[in-house]
């Protein structure tokens, strides 16, 4: 089973409540960050790095000899990354996503594939999990290609145990990239005119991909109690509810996981496990049903 | 004309409580809401919509059931694995979709459509401090770094009619395209960090996404009290590295109470946070006098 930790604003907790998840895990587990752009996970579990490969993309390289300046491929290209200029054809390479249009088109066969370097994905152990991760290289504008090539070394069955992906936060692009393959959905919030917001937006974002999705209230007691209504009211379980206290958040800049630091959290996480691992099994069987 | 861009790399650092801070004290400021994707600033000013617009921008393929030969050559082309096999045949899916008209180009049969997408709507506003710009990406849409360009340009031309010399933007979260989009032609971007493990981690990464671009950087430690020896690390990293250390920001409830009130926190009773907050205005302000540089991310890359 896969399952996405995911929030629409940033900094409500994602991390933290991943980390703490592999913590108390009970089956095989495999963790991953897909936060490309800003990935903290290993800052919290440290794992034991195996493997860093860099990771690309294809892209088109020009063979000048070769271009009449026909203009095929720049009048094709949906995001600008070719143009005619006078007696060139620029290419604009970090404009390219790769989709192998000009390749395709050219007629003279002037375009050939080169890549991009994307980031670096890095491979390793934390504990008794397999540990996963993208890096984006710093000026790379796109991360959605970086994440699918780590998604693409995710486990394909169950037999290989389950999978927590800390997720990039928002609703757009790279947000439903990380969650589109999940098999749960976990939304980590907090009570705060902000968190309520962009947690309706995730809900919004989400909600059509027709997954199993619960909620994780983080620094609950914090602001007012408006997320915990609007769950009630969209009928979104609440799987867990996380104190707000300054001996956790001192915890949590300690680097340390805090439900391991923390001893009256780890119920609390134990708890959410059982809950997550109900709703996939749930969804299984409802689709058993529905067959 | 100068621009700030307040960013941050980790989310929930306090980016726009303290841009609304900076809203509340500025002079003669435009404000922009650069985080189209997950946009708060609105819920503390409270903007009055005085014009609203559609955002449109990039492309959608759609395969027509009736027309389609069903040779499959489309979902071999697809790069982005977005053409699947569903219940009434080959289907495109919108989440997957990146518009780039391959599949449409070369379908022998001429069986897939390619419209416009409607992504999102932005607004031109007025609020108790002033004019702002800002939108909303419908969610789960793309796009992000185009619409954020869009509403650069809507600042710039509006703060000019209106002879105010300052756009102040809030930011989105990490390094990608909106962010990279929201520094193009900033004078100053004001890094908003926390002294933790990823708050440091991250501030890094931006800043060198910052210093890729040749935008300067001036740092703000929120919750420094938190932890000291991180606090203090990262004021050592600015030193070193030659960055404006703008303050340091206590743990203070008072944020939260701002926010549940619709409030900017300057605009509540003083407290050690708005103090030190108001401080780091006033170096904000004397900092970066200077006319930006007009450089565009994607034409003046050091390309590494």
């Amino acid at each position: 089973m896969i399952y996405a930790i995911a929030s629409g604003k940033g900094g409500t907790g994602k991390t933290t409540v991943t980390a703490s998840l592999a913590a108390v895990w009970d089956r095989p587990l495999t963790a991953v960050d897909l936060d490309v752009e800003e990935p903290n996970l290993h800052l919290f579990l440290n794992p034991e790095m195996t493997a860093e490969e860099p990771a690309y993309m294809e892209i088109p390289v020009l063979d000048a000899a070769r271009c009449t300046l026909c203009g095929e491929c720049a009048a094709f290209c949906q995001f600008k990354a070719l143009s005619v200029m006078g007696a060139t054809l620029l290419l604009f390479p970090e404009m390219c996503h790769g989709c192998g249009g000009c390749l395709a088109l050219c007629p003279e066969k002037a375009l050939t594939p080169g890549r991009r370097e994307l980031g670096h994905i890095l491979q390793g152990r934390a504990g008794s999990a397999r540990f996963l991760m993208g890096r984006l290289r710093v000026g790379e504008a796109m991360s959605p290609p970086l994440m699918r090539q780590v998604k693409a070394l995710l486990p394909r069955n169950d037999e290989a145990g389950d999978v927590l992906i800390d997720s990039p936060p928002g609703v757009s692009c790279p947000a439903v990239n990380a969650v589109m393959d999940a098999d749960v959905i976990v939304l980590v919030t907090e009570p705060t005119p902000f968190g309520l917001h962009d947690f309706k937006l995730a809900v919004e974002a989400f909600r059509p991909l027709g997954k199993p999705m619960g909620a994780v209230i983080n620094r609950a007691g914090m602001g007012d109690e408006r997320v915990q209504q609007f769950c009630r009211e969209e009928e979104i379980p609440v799987w867990a509810e996380i104190p707000f206290s300054r001996s956790v958040a001192e915890s949590y800049s300690r680097g340390e996981v805090v439900a391991r630091a923390v001893p009256e959290l780890r119920g609390v996480f134990l708890a959410l496990m059982a809950r997550m691992q109900g709703a996939a099994t749930a969804s299984i069987q409802g689709e058993v049903h529905h067959a | 004309m100068r621009e700030i861009v307040v960013i941050s790399g980790k989310g929930g650092t306090g980016k726009t409580s303290i841009t609304a801070a900076f809203a509340h004290l500025a002079k003669n400021a435009m404000l922009c809401d650069l985080d189209v994707d997950a946009p708060d600033l609105h819920l503390l000013l409270d903007p009055d919509r005085r014009e609203e617009h559609a955002f449109r921008s990039g492309f959608e393929a759609a395969i027509d059931a009736d027309a389609c030969t069903d040779c499959g050559l489309c979902a071999g082309l697809c790069r982005f694995g977005a053409v699947r096999r569903g219940p009434r045949g080959w289907q495109v899916d919108p989440m997957r979709c990146e518009g780039c008209k391959v599949c449409v180009r070369f379908c022998p049969a001429g069986a897939i459509g390619f419209a416009e997408k409607h992504c999102g709507q932005w607004y031109a506003s007025d609020m108790r401090f002033g004019p702002m710009i800002h939108a909303q990406l419908f969610p789960g849409e793309e796009n992000s770094g185009r619409l954020v360009a869009l509403l650069k340009k809507e600042a710039r031309t509006r703060a000019k009619e209106l002879g105010l010399p300052l756009i102040v933007c809030d930011g989105a979260p990490g390094i990608g395209c909106p962010v990279i989009s929201s520094l193009s032609g900033a004078s100053l971007a004001v890094v908003v960090t926390e002294p933790t493990p990823s708050g440091r981690h991250d501030l890094e990464r931006v800043v060198d996404l910052c210093g890729h671009f040749r935008i300067p950087v001036a740092v703000v430690v929120n919750k420094f009290d938190l932890n000291l020896q991180h606090s203090t690390e990262i004021e050592r990293y600015c030193r070193e590295n030659g960055h404006t250390l703008l303050g340091l920001l206590p743990h203070d409830e008072v944020v939260v109470r701002a926010m549940v009130q619709c409030r900017a926190v300057t605009e509540l009773p003083e407290t050690p946070f708005s103090l030190a907050l108001r401080e780091v205005w006033d170096r904000v302000a004397n900092l970066a006098p200077q006319a930006p540089a007009r450089l565009s991310p994607f034409t003046n890359k050091p390309n590494a």
